[in-house]
């Protein structure tokens, strides 16, 4: 070895070293991540300041100075009780059974009830990875929890009386609208994404059409025109369900968004995949469904679960059409001069807004994990 | 683990001893005639004439855009064609899918790319198509997998994902799984050339071991110590058309042709 070799190269390899250890405690992590310019340091405040402003009078609202019980109005006027008064919750208890099951007869809702608990069952094991016999579950599921629901929601056989939809309300028609939505809405997107991308150009052409015909047009419209306009086109007598038509406009609606949150995988997906199966003898149904959709779809998980949650919120729009879901049911109990009060608007909107966020914020959440857990397995 | 063993032994040796068979006798594996295509206006491929006969390796080389490429993937019908005739194993393609998924399920492909599906582990990438195309039973596509995944020596990478191996480690499980349909050809579009030096040997490693087994293989490749090694003849394309063919030997020493004197000039510095 020359003596005169420049110190930059290395006379021996080296071992690896492990990490530096992080230096400094929360003091430093809060210095220097919050306060580390002064525009930062009147960031942070600020935020603190509107966090203050926000959650503070929330909290005051819904539990300090609520009201937990009670039996009418009385109870939660300022004037009668002599002291501020929050959010009015014995009005929430009080209308709870509207808010749940509409104008579901009271004697039938224990088979509204056990619908939830079989679609529970069978979705909770779903849901959980590390639980076995997927296919059979999700045939379960997918397949024969919606029948069993159906017959036992309307019932007319096996010595259940009828209940017809006019009586469905409140929460139960909000899931059987979003349910159907859901499990409906993606294979029908999936097969009008891959119309689109189709080489038969009759195929195309029509999913075109479709598509953008439904993304074209307001939900309302929809609903409107399945609800009062699609009768006067029907022939005769043939009269199809009213909550039907709704489910059936809804699904095609979403159908039509879920068909573009598709085509955008199907368009990430490199051509070597797609040459990868066609050179190893896979056909056009093979190859989509074994090597195309599994990637595409994993990839548009976001976009899918943004779709699945507009949905379950849009489930609002029926009210226009006189169906009463969880919030057409809320506005009607507001109607009650019985629980008049200033705050009971607040206390319902309130109430309707946490079980929209908690079926939002669960879809949201999961889908998250689901998305880990596959990026996981496949990284490096 | 010994019965897997033995049933990836007899599924492995069958077919081989079917095809030592055949090596001998001039039958023909791939008929080309007179076949013409264009990419819109641009003619791609000119009056290709080309016969391959069983066991025969065949190495395309040529300036880029000079139509090999193309030429390789019109014989399993990755690409159509507006004029000639192709003929796989006695099967003309055409328009007809069902005709091409018979020609595709005897010919096996490897891309530059690599194109493994990334969403599979290797073993799945390797039973995918024997068990969904040919209709095999799982436990003889997973024993046929396994040894085919020794064969290009990574038996011990069955279970991970092709994310987790390196670029040449890939190129080795898309020729086993490739193998994994027994295919009667093997194309091979420039399979090395995404490849990062060290691990391109490791590849024609695999190539040549399968080219001593007698399998048909046309290869587009500039790995002229590859050519030099196991072709039987090399063609040189440019401008869409066969312009120069010839046995290694007659190739690389007494090239007839102007442009092959340049081209071999150009790589073989």
């Amino acid at each position: 070895m020359p003596a005169n070799q420049p110190s930059y190269v290395r006379r021996a390899l080296t071992e690896p070293e492990p990490p530096p250890v992080a230096l400094g405690g929360g003091f430093t992590f809060i210095r220097s991540h919050l306060f580390d310019t002064p525009f930062n340091g009147a960031l942070t405040i600020l935020t603190g300041v509107i966090v203050a402003l926000v959650v503070w009078p929330a909290v005051k609202f819904l539990f300090i100075d609520a009201v937990w019980e009670g039996t009418s109005r009385l109870d939660c006027l300022p004037q009668t009780i002599g002291r501020e008064v929050g959010a009015c919750w014995p009005f929430i208890k009080a209308k709870l059974p509207q808010l749940m099951y509409g104008f579901y007869p009271e004697p039938e809702r224990w088979r509204v009830d056990l619908t939830y608990a079989l679609g529970a069952t069978l979705l909770i094991p779903l849901l959980i990875p590390r639980l076995p016999y997927k296919g059979a579950n999700a045939v379960l599921f997918f397949g024969l929890f919606p029948l069993v629901g159906f017959f036992l929601l309307v019932g007319g056989t096996l010595g259940l009386s009828h209940v017809e939809t006019r009586a469905w309300g409140g929460l139960l028609v909000t899931l059987v609208i979003s349910f159907t939505g859901i499990i409906c809405s993606l294979p029908l997107g999936i097969m009008l994404a891959l119309g689109r991308r189709s080489t038969l150009p009759i195929m195309r052409t029509m999913s075109v059409a479709f598509i953008e015909i439904w993304r074209g047009v307001p939900l309302i419209t929809v609903l409107f025109f399945a609800t009062y306009m699609l009768p006067f086109f029907l022939p005769g007598n043939w009269k199809i369900d009213g909550l039907l038509r709704v489910l059936i406009g809804v699904v095609l609606f979403a159908a039509a968004y879920m068909a573009e949150v598709v085509r955008g995988g199907l368009q990430a997906i490199p051509r070597g995949q797609f040459e990868a199966a066609m050179a190893l003898g896979l056909g056009y149904w093979r190859m989509n469904g074994l090597v195309i959709l599994p990637q595409a779809l994993r990839l548009v998980i976001p976009g899918i679960v943004n779709s699945f949650i507009s949905l379950f919120k849009d489930t609002s729009l029926v009210l226009i059409v006189s169906i009463f879901d969880l919030l057409g049911q809320l506005r009607a109990a507001f109607a009650d001069p019985s629980w008049a009060t200033p705050v009971t608007l607040f206390t319902g909107f309130a109430f309707a807004g946490m079980i929209y966020f908690l079926g939002s914020f669960g879809m949201s959440r999961y889908a998250l994990s689901m998305e880990r857990r596959l990026n996981r397995a496949e990284a490096r | 683990m010994a019965e897997d063993d033995q049933i990836g032994d007899r599924q492995a040796q069958a077919p081989q001893g079917g095809r030592g068979a055949h090596t001998g006798d001039n039958a023909v594996a791939i008929e080309i005639a007179g076949l013409n295509k264009w990419f819109g206006v641009f003619h791609v491929l000119r009056d290709i004439d080309l016969e391959v006969m069983r066991g025969e390796r065949i190495v395309i080389c040529g300036p880029s855009g000079s139509g090999k490429s193309t030429l390789l993937r019109c014989i399993n019908r990755l690409e159509d064609w507006q004029r000639g005739r192709v003929i796989v194993e006695g099967v003309e393609l055409s328009a007809d899918i069902k005709k091409i998924h018979d020609v595709r399920r005897e010919v096996g492909m490897v891309f530059q790319q690599f194109n493994l599906f990334p969403h599979l582990t290797v073993l799945d990438n390797c039973t995918l198509a024997p068990i969904w195309v040919r209709n095999m039973p799982k436990r003889e596509a997973e024993a046929i997998a396994r040894h085919h995944l020794a064969r290009v020596r990574i038996p011990e990478q069955a279970d991970k994902y092709p994310a987790q191996l390196s670029g040449g480690q890939q190129q080795r499980v898309a020729i086993a799984r490739a193998l994994c349909m027994q295919p009667k050809i093997m194309l091979f579009d420039e399979p090395t050339s995404a490849l990062d030096p060290e691990m391109i040997k490791e590849v024609l490693d695999t190539m040549v071991g399968l080219a001593l087994d007698g399998m048909t293989m046309l290869v587009v490749s500039h790995e002229m110590g590859f050519a030099r090694q196991v072709a039987n003849r090399i063609i040189l394309m440019d401008a869409g058309q066969i312009i120069e063919m010839n046995e290694p030997q007659a190739f690389f020493n007494h090239p007839r042709h102007e442009r092959t004197k340049l081209f071999l000039g150009q790589i073989l510095r």
